[in-house]
């Protein structure tokens, strides 16, 4: 094989390495130089109460009183060596625990739009393409630019507003039942009030992968090569099939991939606006309410799983595309 | 000689469509160039305008009057009014007022980011552009939305976050463009001849680099605008940007959360159609400007 997959994986992860680092250095001077007392944020109401004495302990306690590269050492080492991320001050519990239960929940919400809105996208793409110039492609594309320029959570809202409110068919927000214990929860149940978040969430990214592919095919089918499928006289779903499609795949996972930064970014607004107890939202939390171990930790996290999905993307090209597998590309 | 000119008169495009309607008829009081002017021009308008009137706007055209809450929208109050009677369409009117002027800034600021960073990555040397790659590798790697909270929360929340946070992180995307842009001009047989010529570094980027970047910086910069609003309303939705007492749109969706399962659907609706409204009258603006800048498009 004359292309190298080993050494390219390797030099992707050091480099990445090499960008976390930079990222943590940035994030934790971000969250660290705020004029935002968080010894006030962490005592909250309880601000007025405390003695100078107990403030003093939780300034120990968080070795605040330290200068900011120490800090910074000291978290590092922590993280790097123990895997010890600190205490989340809004959940009181271990930040690395409170993520990964976060995580679980937002992957479920993240990993079924992205599928959704993948497949979606690419096939309405396809159907506008092939259709060009009619009016199903006049609607799909009026509604996709609209798409691109509405927010997520206003998405959000109106779908609350239409299937909670006004039809009354499905929860407006939660993951589970209020009114129900944990473990009476069925799957329905989760599967229910997965409904709205999902659709609002896919939708969120979709506008811009439907106009690309479409472009792309719409470029495609004038391309020298259908012209000569054509004249040997293949028919026009065979070529679009056999041809066309094959080749603006590539591209379109790409893109997919690439979205996936956005993704995390619109869970943010829809996990606020279904109260959706996910990674996101907790970002959110963490920043209004200064929980700066939990903040900096979803930061980074976020980062690696973004990073990952670049890594893969570049990955599945070489494996979808021969002329790459077989050192074209040098 | 003579035959060829009048076949050229019966070629006059309405000859062969009686029936198109109205957009061929309009077609043939003015050409496609005209046209899109005129459409770039009007939405413009329309921007400079409800820019203007949120400025000009008394505070009692949107105080509250409790005699007049909860009102679903009618002939009085197109857009309705609130839960304290304040009317929605002056507050929608001042609020998307508010963010146009937010925008302004943070996208000029990001935008002569964009310039100094785009033209030194181009132009001083491999460093440079590695220092460069790595920043917006940097920027690019956070996910936006946390990244605008980073900022946000590293500046003590408030207006000053919101105008940091959008100007930090829009200008990775413009960047790019100026740098390529830059590098495919400077390798051109013309720019090295100028240079050859005895052109000074200086004389050659006023003569030829700039006005070759103008257009694309332009139509670059207007298509950020966009972005910037809605990171502004989002990030103030989010209870991070502007304070509640700037009547921002993304201040007018939060509150309205609040009275969603009130069935108060125009106080979400109204505001909401109205920033995409402006939003895509920017994507016209833009999208208008490329056309016509660019020859080949512009006579399609």
């Amino acid at each position: 094989m004359a292309f190298n997959m080993v050494k390219y994986v390797a030099c992707a992860a050091l480099r990445g390495v090499v960008l976390l680092f930079f990222i943590s250095v940035v994030v934790f001077a971000l969250v660290n130089i705020s004029p935002i007392d968080p010894v006030s944020a962490y005592l909250g109401a309880h601000d007025g109460g405390v003695s100078p004495e107990q403030r003093q302990e939780v300034i120990e306690y968080w070795g605040l009183d330290k200068p900011i590269l120490e800090r910074y050492g000291i978290w590092l080492s922590s993280v790097v060596f123990r895997g010890d991320w600190g205490m989340s001050s809004i959940y009181r519990q271990p930040v690395i625990k409170v993520v990964g239960e976060l995580f679980k929940a937002s992957l479920t919400l993240m990993g079924i739009s992205w599928l959704l809105s993948g497949i979606l996208s690419f096939a309405l793409g396809v159907i506008a393409a092939v259709k060009k110039g009619t009016w199903i492609d006049k609607v799909i594309k009026a509604v996709c630019i609209a798409l691109a320029s509405t927010p997520s959570f206003w998405v959000g809202m109106v779908l609350i507003l239409v299937f909670a409110v006004w039809l009354g068919v499905l929860p407006s927000g939660l993951s589970a039942p209020a009114t129900k214990l944990a473990a009476d929860v069925t799957l329905w149940d989760r599967a229910r009030h997965l409904i709205l978040p999902v659709i609002a969430l896919s939708v969120n990214g979709m506008g811009y992968i439907v106009l690309h592919t479409r472009e792309k095919l719409i470029k495609s089918f004038e391309s020298d090569y259908s012209l000569f499928a054509k004249a040997r006289g293949e028919k026009k779903w065979s070529i679009i099939r056999r041809h066309n499609i094959r080749n603006v795949l590539l591209p379109a996972i790409t893109l997919q991939f690439a979205s996936i930064s956005e993704l995390f970014g619109g869970s943010a607004f829809v996990e606020t606006v279904f109260s959706y107890p996910g990674l996101a939202q907790a970002a959110v939390n963490a920043g209004l309410r200064s929980d700066i171990q939990l903040l900096a930790a979803i930061a980074i996290f976020a980062t690696i799983f973004i990073y990952a999905g670049n890594i893969i993307a570049d990955i599945l090209y070489v494996i979808v595309d021969p002329q790459i597998r077989e050192g074209y590309h040098a | 000689m003579h035959s060829s000119v009048s076949v050229k008169f019966e070629k006059n495009p309405d000859s062969k469509n009686f029936d198109m309607g109205i957009k061929s008829k309009l077609s043939n009081l003015m050409n496609r160039r005209l046209m899109l002017f005129c459409i770039t021009v009007t939405a413009l308008l329309i921007l400079i305008a409800v820019a203007l009137a949120g400025i000009l706007m008394p505070e009692s055209a949107y105080a509250t009057n409790f005699s007049q809450k909860n009102l679903a929208p009618s002939f009085a109050h197109p857009f309705g009014t609130d839960w304290t009677g304040r009317d929605m369409l002056a507050r929608t009117i001042k609020g998307l007022s508010v963010s146009l002027q937010v925008g302004t800034f943070s996208t000029m600021v990001s935008c002569c980011l964009a310039v100094f960073l785009g033209i030194g990555a181009a132009t001083m040397g491999r460093a440079a552009d590695t220092i460069f790659s790595w920043l917006v590798d940097i920027i690019l790697g956070v996910p936006h939305a946390v990244l605008l909270i980073l900022i946000s929360f590293a500046v003590g929340k408030g207006v000053q976050g919101v105008f940091l946070g959008v100007a930090i992180t829009h200008w990775p995307k413009v960047a790019r463009i100026i740098r390529a842009e830059v590098l495919q001009l400077r390798s051109r047989q013309y720019i090295r001849a100028s240079a050859k010529l005895g052109r000074s570094k200086w004389e050659v980027a006023k003569i030829h680099i700039v006005p070759q970047i103008i257009p694309q910086f332009i139509i670059a910069s207007i298509l950020l605008f966009p972005h910037a609003i809605l990171h502004e309303a989002s990030i103030t939705f989010l209870g991070y940007g502007l304070p509640p007492e700037m009547p921002s749109v993304g201040i007018i969706l939060a509150e309205s959360m609040r009275y969603l399962t009130t069935g108060m659907w125009w106080l979400t609706v109204m505001p909401g159609v109205s920033l995409i409204f402006i939003v895509l009258l920017f994507e016209a603006i833009g999208e208008n400007i490329r056309t016509l800048t660019d020859p080949y498009r512009a006579h399609e």
